[in-house]
């Protein structure tokens, strides 16, 4: 099976504080530590898995710039045979519907039987493999959190409400978002990292995909981020200020007035 | 002015929550609007759920197809992309159906997609200005929509306060309308969660740990504090992920809702699929060391502590 995976790299929110500039116009981005985004971890994990149970091969692919190499090729440690880094100035600004434009070029030049994303990324949207899947017409599953592949079809289940589990039949080719808890994504130590660190990583253009200049970025966006902002906070929790013995016994008192120590 | 619709939710005849937010949300893009909702299913349960849906909406559009009877986001896709006319404003709730369906419904309708609004400012000419959160709700955005061609928005569920407005609506059958709604997926059956050992809905007191708690060893600690409080420990989603604590044990929209007297969050972000297993108000504390975190906004009581230094000084003092 030839399986391609979608990754981003992302700031990693359980490393960072994020903050915002004064202006308004981003995130504080100078000292922030990044990553390959939570999901497309697993989704890169699964994959592995996939192609070691019934062969074939994995590609990792992203939309970004220089930076992004990196993540490729984390992931190529991780056992992904190939990255493709997918960058152009005319890429910038690029809202969902651009980045899954760009990557349905580049999927249209191949031939996969599978293209896995992650179900969201930093921003929450969980849009990008749904798109991609409309864009190429393919049948699409999200939050899925079990693969089985059963001859030409895959058997797979997606994550619903209460942690219940919807069993699905799915014809391939087709594109899957992938949720957390799937599978346990192997760890990459350096030596691993450095295995791959002369490996070629193909870096593809607007001109190679041939993606006409206006189509994606900026300026074909529907959706534009207007500002970042500071929420007027509602009436927010009571801090408790001094030692940590001191905030102890306040909190205990305030326990016992709500019932919740005997 | 864009016609606006709202894509209704439902199980087993009955409307879900969802179904009045939308309402509202349709009146914060344009308070004139006369919105029509769509119910799709087959059946009875069908026909009762349109019901439920006309005390909300003057209109109520109604899908009947066998292939419907369960939402399987792959053909409710196929036959809203029919139904819906070109241009229009499509409301869905951002769950787990909705992420499923709605990103794709965009590009068929060549629509806008903006998914996870929290907030609505309302329509300046074709612009529909929404409120966003990013980076697991630590940073919130204005986005400006451009609906010229209509727009599929995801709504998350919670944000808009129903406001208690009926109608008494007139339900118009569109199956006819549908189309062709084979699909490539199919849906077999419903896996119903495992239940543990231990029922997290049942506790008064829960402490309940996070990424915050770094190790599976450390899952120790908190059972200490539990057990020193008389509280059963539940945790968020990650500490399942990676197989520290049982499923059963998971609050949020995809684990248990619970509804203790007492939430101890010890090193949670307050992320909204995690709060959506949290109801009936209870008393909210948070300890957590990044005087940042979200948790800090709907928590009663905040502390700005290492959880790891904090639980077991606490357990000590209970001792
Ligand atoms: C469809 C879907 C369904 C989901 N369902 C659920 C669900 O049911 N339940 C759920 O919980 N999540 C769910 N999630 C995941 C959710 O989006 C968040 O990723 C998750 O809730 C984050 O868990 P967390 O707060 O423990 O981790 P993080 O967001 O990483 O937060 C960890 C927190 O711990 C703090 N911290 C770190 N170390 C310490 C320390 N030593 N002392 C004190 N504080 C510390 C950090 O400052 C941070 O605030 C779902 C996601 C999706 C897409
Ligand atoms: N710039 C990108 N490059 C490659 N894949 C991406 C990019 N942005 C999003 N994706 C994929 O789409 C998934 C969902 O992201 P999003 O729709 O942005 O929430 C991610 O987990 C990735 O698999």
């Amino acid at each position: 099976m030839e399986i391609l995976v979608c990754v981003k790299r992302v700031p990693d929110t359980a490393e960072n504080e994020i903050s915002i500039k004064g202006d308004g116009t981003d995130i504080e981005r100078d000292d922030l530590v990044y990553s390959v985004n939570e999901w497309d971890n697993y989704a890169t994990e699964e994959a592995i898995q996939i192609r070691d149970k019934v062969g074939g091969s994995v590609t990792v692919v992203t939309v970004g710039d220089s930076e992004s190499e990196e993540i490729l090729r984390r992931q190529m440690a991780m056992g992904a045979d190939k990255g493709i880094l997918l960058a152009d100035d005319a890429f910038e600004g690029s809202d969902g519907r651009g980045i899954a434009s760009i990557l349905k070029a580049e999927i249209q030049k191949g031939k996969y039987d599978l293209v896995l994303t992650g179900a969201q990324a930093d921003d929450g949207a969980a849009q990008v493999g749904g798109m991609l899947a409309a864009m190429l017409d393919w049948p699409y599953a999200s939050l899925v959190n079990k693969v089985d592949v059963e001859g030409g079809k895959l058997k797979i289940g997606r994550e619903i409400e209460g942690g219940n589990q919807e069993m699905n039949e799915i014809e391939l080719p087709c594109v899957l978002s992938i949720q957390t808890g799937i599978n346990e994504p192997r760890y990459v130590g350096i030596r691993g990292i450095r295995k791959v660190a002369s490996v070629e990583i193909p870096s593809h253009g607007a001109g190679d995909l041939g993606i006409a200049a206006g189509s994606v970025g900026a300026a074909a966006a529907k959706v534009k981020r207007a500002d970042y902002f500071t929420p007027e906070l509602g009436k927010g929790a009571e801090i408790l200020e001094g030692s940590m013995e001191e905030k102890i016994d306040k909190l205990i008192e305030l326990l016992k007035a709500k019932g919740g120590l005997k | 002015m864009a016609q606006i619709f709202a894509y209704i939710a439902h199980k087993n005849g009955v409307v879900e929550d969802s179904a009045a937010e939308l309402a509202v949300a349709a009146k914060k893009i344009d308070a004139a609007a006369q919105v029509t909702a769509i119910v799709t299913g087959s059946g009875s349960t069908l026909d009762s759920a349109c019901q439920g849906a006309a005390k909300l909406y003057a209109q109520v559009w109604k899908v009947d197809n066998a292939a419907l009877a369960y939402p399987n986001g792959e053909v409710v896709r196929k036959a809203l992309a029919k139904i819906v006319p070109a241009g229009s404003i499509l409301l869905v709730p951002h769950d787990t159906f909705g992420m499923d369906m709605a990103p794709g419904l965009s590009i068929k309708l060549d629509a806008a997609y903006a998914a996870d609004i929290v907030g609505l400012d309302g329509l300046d000419g074709a612009t529909l200005k929404a409120v966003r959160q990013e980076f697991a709700g630590m940073a919130h955005t204005h986005v400006a929509i451009d609906t010229a061609k209509g727009a599929v928005l995801t709504l998350r569920p919670g944000s808009f306060q129903p406001d208690g407005a009926g109608a008494s609506g007139s339900v118009t059958d569109k199956s006819g309308d549908a189309g062709d709604l084979s699909a490539k997926r199919r849906f077999l059956q419903v896996v119903e969660a495992e239940t543990g050992d231990v029922d997290i809905t049942k506790a008064d007191v829960l402490v309940s740990v996070g990424r915050g708690i770094e190790d599976a060893e450390n899952i120790s600690i908190a059972q200490e504090l539990a057990d020193a409080m008389g509280a059963v420990v539940s945790c968020s989603r990650p500490i399942v992920d990676a197989k520290w604590l049982e499923k059963a044990r998971q609050v949020g929209t995809s684990g248990k809702t619970v509804k203790p007297k007492v939430y101890m969050a010890m090193g949670i972000s307050g992320s909204f699929q995690h709060l959506g297993g949290i109801k009936g108000s209870p008393f909210i504390v948070a300890v957590n060391k990044n005087p940042k975190a979200p948790i800090f906004q709907v928590a009663d009581v905040g502390i700005v502590e290492n959880i790891l230094e904090f639980m077991p000084a606490m357990t000590e003092k209970l001792g």
